[in-house]
């Protein structure tokens, strides 16, 4: 049988509309666990919150009451640590990379960054385990040497990105006014990419502070608040995953998610924050 | 000269104003350039030492089992007999890395393509913009609560609906055989499935939205349909998507937690995909805090983490090198 030129143009246009439907399908299942997974965390979360649960102390498995006190105190502690090692060396290096992109060691550089950047981070935590925990034992500084290490390429990245779109005719201006080069790129060029910069590093703080892996390798958990810096503690993502495992399912579980909410709410807050901040590129 | 305004004392010597000018602003330059270059070196020292001291502390376990450890499939860190020396091998949990990171690309490459072709080429540039942001949020979510909605929403409703009707259609298959509880390879793979869309996606849409527009207006003006037209988009970012794709394997490949939590972490050769098993990561998540004894055991976990570095390096630079070549390739596409 052969089909006219017409019936084939209807049915190529069906095959078209066909596709297209299947893609939008795509989007949609793409869509359900996202939507499945903060609706869980919400419901489940929401009837764990109250103060008390936000600052008590960790209950063993399988008690009642108690709360994640430490667990908040000791991620934050973690984040603020990994961030004296993530960003400073994460924009520097950004700044190099941007500025003196020539040279064959920024080549070089910027590669290994990539390849950090997507460094399995259970290895990142062994890498802390051997340089800082067999000499200190468990501590909060291992943690937040594994997380900053995870923070570097990622600031690296944006702060290169956002330097790069800065228009040189701005810094030629400034250059034509006999300023030299490095005053150049710290009052000029740098204010200039403010805000990709800032954005990097939110979204950098956004990702390791969900980490699990390098943490149960590094600051162990405990139930406890933190009084020292080479002690273990306790961190939101190592408390649900504890939790997760505990066979007293009816009273653990629900602790779980409250902390997930917590974390998920963290998280999903630096990244709008993030997204209200490049909204206006657009 | 005369014109400018000095800041310096009518008498003060030429040669120290020289001096001080080059100190202060020129040799800045040259001082800010090494402060940044110090700076950078520091990511060469880091992954330096990372695999520095990696081999040296897996040194006792490679010296001990050689390349035995890759397939070897005992993991008997306590052996019952007191004169019997531990075993160990990693071919189990290296097959469940593989098979776990295959099936996720097998899932999850169709449906981030068919979300990458709905954002880029069929919706407009507002919808795009928020549904770029829905799916890259799949990525902001620690992996810790996709595990634990994996335990408590996922698995059940696999168990309940998907995995018979899998084992109904496929029960003449022998990797698809076994009872099961959940707590599998397959589950793991689905789990990593969903986490690496968003990684694949995001790339791929930016590979589709570089193609020039030429292209399109050509196949459109040849009487292509609209999805047609995409036919050429996807050849153009053929490369750009392979790299994609190896990238999202990286990222499986590293993935810890979520699959530590429904995986079953089981050490054994599994023979079909609803057995639970181990992957590289989860066997390390799961033993390295309780590693103490005998001194080869920590040594032995050590060497995995190595194995699953390696395997990262060689995926992740493959994906890099080819990312880099095409966008390469495109920009001598646009200024043509």
């Amino acid at each position: 049988m052969k089909l006219s030129e017409v019936t084939w143009f209807k049915i190529r246009k069906i095959r078209s509309y066909f596709m297209i439907s299947l893609c939008f399908l795509a989007l949609l299942i793409g869509l359900i666990p996202l939507i499945s997974i903060l609706a869980e965390v919400v419901i489940n979360g929401i009837s764990q919150l109250n103060i008390g649960f936000l600052t008590q102390e960790i209950a063993p498995l399988g008690q009642s009451g108690g709360g994640i006190g430490p667990a908040i105190m000791g991620t934050l502690f973690v984040i603020f640590l990994a961030s004296l090692i993530g960003i400073p060396i994460g924009v520097f290096s950004g700044i190099f990379l941007a500025e003196y992109p020539e040279s064959r060691m920024a080549f070089t550089a910027g590669f290994l960054n990539d390849v950090l950047s997507n460094m399995p981070s259970i290895v990142i935590g062994i890498f802390a385990w051997i340089l800082i925990v067999v000499y200190t034992g468990w501590s909060v500084i291992a943690g937040g040497f594994a997380l900053g290490i995870m923070m570097i390429p990622l600031i690296t990245r944006a702060t290169e990105e956002s330097i790069k779109i800065v228009p040189s005719t701005v810094k030629e201006a400034s250059l034509a006014l006999g300023i030299t080069h490095w005053r150049t790129t710290l009052i000029v060029t740098v204010p200039t990419a403010k805000r990709g910069i800032i954005t990097g590093i939110l979204l950098a703080i956004a990702r390791v502070a969900g980490e699990t892996a390098p943490l149960l390798l590094t600051i162990l958990g405990s139930r406890f608040f933190l009084t020292s810096l080479f002690e273990p503690t306790a961190a939101l993502p190592l408390t649900i995953f504890n939790s997760s495992q505990s066979p007293f399912i009816s009273i653990d579980w629900p602790k779980a998610w409250g902390a997930s909410l917590v974390l998920i709410f963290l998280v999903l807050f630096l990244n709008i924050i993030v997204r209200l901040l490049t909204k206006e590129k657009f | 000269m005369e014109e400018q305004v000095s800041v310096f004392p009518e008498d003060y010597p030429e040669k120290k104003r020289k001096k001080i000018i080059l100190k202060g602003e020129i040799s800045g330059d040259s001082f800010f350039k090494s402060f940044l270059g110090i700076m950078t070196i520091l990511i060469f020292i880091i992954m330096g030492l990372l695999i520095l001291t990696l081999v040296l502390r897996s040194l006792l376990s490679i010296e001990t089992y050689g390349f035995g450890f890759l397939w070897g499939t005992m993991w008997n860190p306590t052996p019952a007999d007191p004169n019997a020396s531990p075993e160990f091998g990693v071919l189990p949990p290296l097959l469940g890395t593989l098979v776990t990171s295959l099936i996720a690309i097998l899932i999850g490459f169709p449906i981030s393509m068919g979300i990458a072709l709905a954002l880029s080429e069929f919706t407009s540039k507002r919808i795009n913009f928020w549904g770029s942001f829905l799916v890259e949020l799949l990525a902001a979510i620690p992996s810790v609560i996709y595990g634990l909605w994996g335990i408590f929403t996922l698995i059940p409703f696999l168990r309940g609906f998907i995995y018979p009707v899998i084992q109904n259609v496929f029960f003449f298959l022998p990797f698809f055989q076994g009872t099961d509880n959940g707590y599998n390879v397959f589950t793991g793979g689905i789990i990593l499935a969903i986490m690496i869309i968003p990684t694949i996606t995001a790339i791929s849409r930016d590979i589709f939205a570089a193609v020039p527009d030429s292209q399109r207006e050509a196949i459109i003006a040849l009487g292509a349909t609209k999805w047609e037209s995409t036919k050429v988009i996807r050849r153009y970012g053929r490369s750009g998507v392979i790299g994609a794709v190896i990238l999202g394997l990286g990222r499986a490949i590293g993935e810890t937690m979520a699959v530590t939590m429904v995986i079953g972490n089981s050490f054994h050769l599994f023979d079909s995909l609803f057995d639970p098993s181990y992957t590289l990561a989860s066997l390390i998540a799961n033993e390295f805090t309780e590693a103490s004894s005998p001194e080869v055991y920590l040594s032995a976990l050590i060497e995995t983490g190595l194995v699953l570095l390696i395997l990262a390096l060689v995926v992740n630079i493959t994906a890099r090198l080819i990312i880099r070549h095409t966008t390469r390739k495109f920009r001598g596409v646009e200024t043509f």
